[in-house]
C-alpha cells in the first residue's frame, strides 16, 4: 500500500502530464486547421494539373515517342520507395502505419526478386526502417527545419527523385504517405509517381497545343511529380496533426481517469487512517 | 466593351487571382499571346515572363515562371510554378528566381529549354531595371 504522500505526489505528477497533453492537443488543433487550409489551397492546382496531364497522356498514349516519365524505362527491376513520415513523435500510429505499409511493399518486392531502394523524408520513418532495410537506404530528406511545408520542399525532393530516375538508378518510384480523411482517420497510401499513372481521361482533342502535345507533356511530367509530392506532403502534414490531436486527446482522457482512480485510493486510505486512529482512541478510553 | 472571360491564376500553394477579365496577355513558350473571349481552345506552356490581366478593375501584372495556360472560349486558367504580383518584384526576388533557375538548369535533361528559361529571366531582370 503506497503511503498518502506517495499518492499525493503521483496525483500531482499525473495532473502535470495532463496539462502538457492538453496543451499539445490544442496546439495540434490550431496547426491542423492551418495544414488543412494549405491542403485546400493547393487543391485547384493539383486538380487542373492532373486533368490536363491525364488528357495529354491519353492522347499521346504509350507510343514509342512518349516521354520516359510516362512510359517507364521498359523494366520494373529497381523500385524506389519514397517514405514520408513526420519529424516528431507523440502522434499515435501515424508513422507506424506508413512504415508498415512501406515495409509490406518492400518485402513483397524483395520476394519477387526486385531491387528495393528507400528514400526517407522525415526522421521517424528513417529510424524505423533502418532496422530492417539499412542497406537499402539511398537517401534522406530532413524536414526538421521546415516550419511550413512549401512547394520548394516538394521541388527539392522531386529533383532528387528525378535525377535518380534519369541516371537510371530506379525504374519505378512510389511514394508513401497518409491521406487525411478526418481527425481520427488517416489512410496510409502508396502512390506510384513514375511512370506516371492517370485515371483514364478523355483526350481533350479540342485543344490546340503550343508547342506540340509531346513537348508540353515532357515539360509537365516533372512538374506533375513535384505536384504529387507536394500534395502528399500537405496531406501528410494534416494527417500528422490530426493523429497527434487524437492521440493527445486520448492521453488527456487517460490522465483524467488515472487522477480519478488515484484520488479515490487516496481518499480511502485517508479515511482508513482516520478510522484506525479513532478505534485506537476509543479502545484506549475503554481500557481505562 | 468586348466580352469577358473568367481568369484564374493558381500556383501550387494558393490561388492568386480569380477575376472576370476582358483580356489576358500570356508569355507563351512559342511567343506571347493575348486571350480574349472566343479564343480557340489552346494549351500552351509558359516561359518566364510577365502575365498581364485587363479587367474592369484595371490592369494587373504578374511575374510567372514555368507552368502552363489553358485557354478556352470563356476562361483562362494559368497554372504557374511561381507567380508573383509585379508590385512585389524586387532585385532580391529576381536574384532568387535566377538562382532557382540555374539550379534547375544544372539538373535539367533538356538543356536547351533550361538555358532558354534562364535567358528569359535574365532579360526580364534587365527589363525591370534591377
Amino acid at each position: 500500500m503506497p503511503s498518502l504522500k506517495d499518492l499525493k505526489n503521483k496525483i500531482a505528477s499525473v495532473k502535470n502530464t495532463r496539462k502538457i497533453t492538453k496543451a499539445m492537443q490544442m496546439v495540434s488543433a490550431a496547426k491542423l486547421r492551418r495544414a488543412q487550409d494549405a491542403a485546400e489551397a493547393a487543391r485547384p492546382y493539383a486538380e487542373r494539373m492532373n486533368a490536363v496531364m491525364g488528357g495529354l497522356a491519353s492522347s499521346v498514349g504509350t507510343s514509342a515517342s512518349a516521354p520516359r516519365l510516362l512510359a517507364g524505362t521498359g523494366s520494373d527491376q529497381v523500385h524506389l520507395l519514397v517514405v514520408m513520415t513526420s519529424e516528431r513523435g507523440l502522434c499515435g500510429g501515424f508513422n507506424s502505419t506508413i512504415v508498415r505499409l512501406a515495409r509490406a511493399k518492400a518485402n513483397e518486392l524483395v520476394a519477387a526478386g526486385k531491387t528495393v531502394k528507400i528514400l526517407t523524408v522525415g526522421k521517424k520513418g528513417r529510424e524505423q526502417l533502418r532496422r530492417d532495410y539499412a542497406a537499402n537506404m539511398v537517401g534522406h530528406v530532413d524536414m526538421a527545419d521546415v516550419k511550413r511545408v512549401g512547394y520548394v520542399n516538394a521541388l527539392t525532393i522531386a529533383r532528387d527523385v528525378l535525377a535518380r530516375f534519369e541516371a537510371g538508378e530506379c525504374d519505378v518510384v512510389t511514394i508513401f504517405y497518409n491521406r487525411f480523411q478526418s481527425v481520427i482517420a488517416q489512410i496510409p497510401t502508396a502512390q506510384q509517381v513514375i511512370p506516371a499513372k492517370f485515371e483514364a481521361a478523355a483526350p481533350n482533342a479540342l485543344y490546340d497545343y503550343e508547342p506540340s502535345e509531346e513537348a508540353i507533356l515532357a515539360d509537365l511530367l516533372p512538374r506533375g511529380v513535384a505536384t504529387q509530392i507536394f500534395t502528399a506532403l500537405l496531406e501528410n502534414g494534416a494527417s500528422e496533426q490530426g493523429a497527434r490531436m487524437s492521440a493527445m486527446d486520448n492521453a488527456t482522457r487517460n490522465a483524467g481517469d488515472m487522477i480519478t482512480k488515484y484520488t479515490t485510493i487516496y481518499n480511502r486510505s485517508r479515511q482508513a487512517a482516520i478510522t484506525k486512529e479513532l478505534i485506537e482512541i476509543i479502545s484506549g478510553a475503554e481500557a481505562l | 466593351m468586348a466580352g469577358t472571360l473568367q481568369f484564374d491564376l493558381v500556383s501550387p500553394e494558393r490561388r492568386l487571382a480569380s477575376v472576370v477579365a476582358s483580356e489576358v496577355q500570356i508569355p507563351g513558350a512559342d511567343g506571347d499571346l493575348t486571350a480574349m473571349e472566343g479564343h480557340a481552345p489552346t494549351i500552351t506552356t509558359l516561359r518566364p515572363g510577365v502575365l498581364k490581366v485587363v479587367s474592369a478593375e484595371g490592369a494587373k501584372s504578374f511575374v510567372v515562371t514555368g507552368g502552363f495556360a489553358e485557354i478556352s472560349a470563356t476562361s483562362v486558367s494559368v497554372l504557374a510554378e511561381r507567380a508573383v504580383p509585379i508590385e512585389e518584384l524586387n532585385a532580391t526576388l529576381m536574384d532568387q528566381l535566377i538562382a532557382d533557375a540555374s539550379e534547375a538548369t544544372a539538373v535539367a535533361v533538356d538543356k536547351d529549354a533550361a538555358d532558354k528559361a534562364m535567358a528569359d529571366l535574365v532579360a526580364m531582370r534587365a527589363a525591370a531595371g534591377f
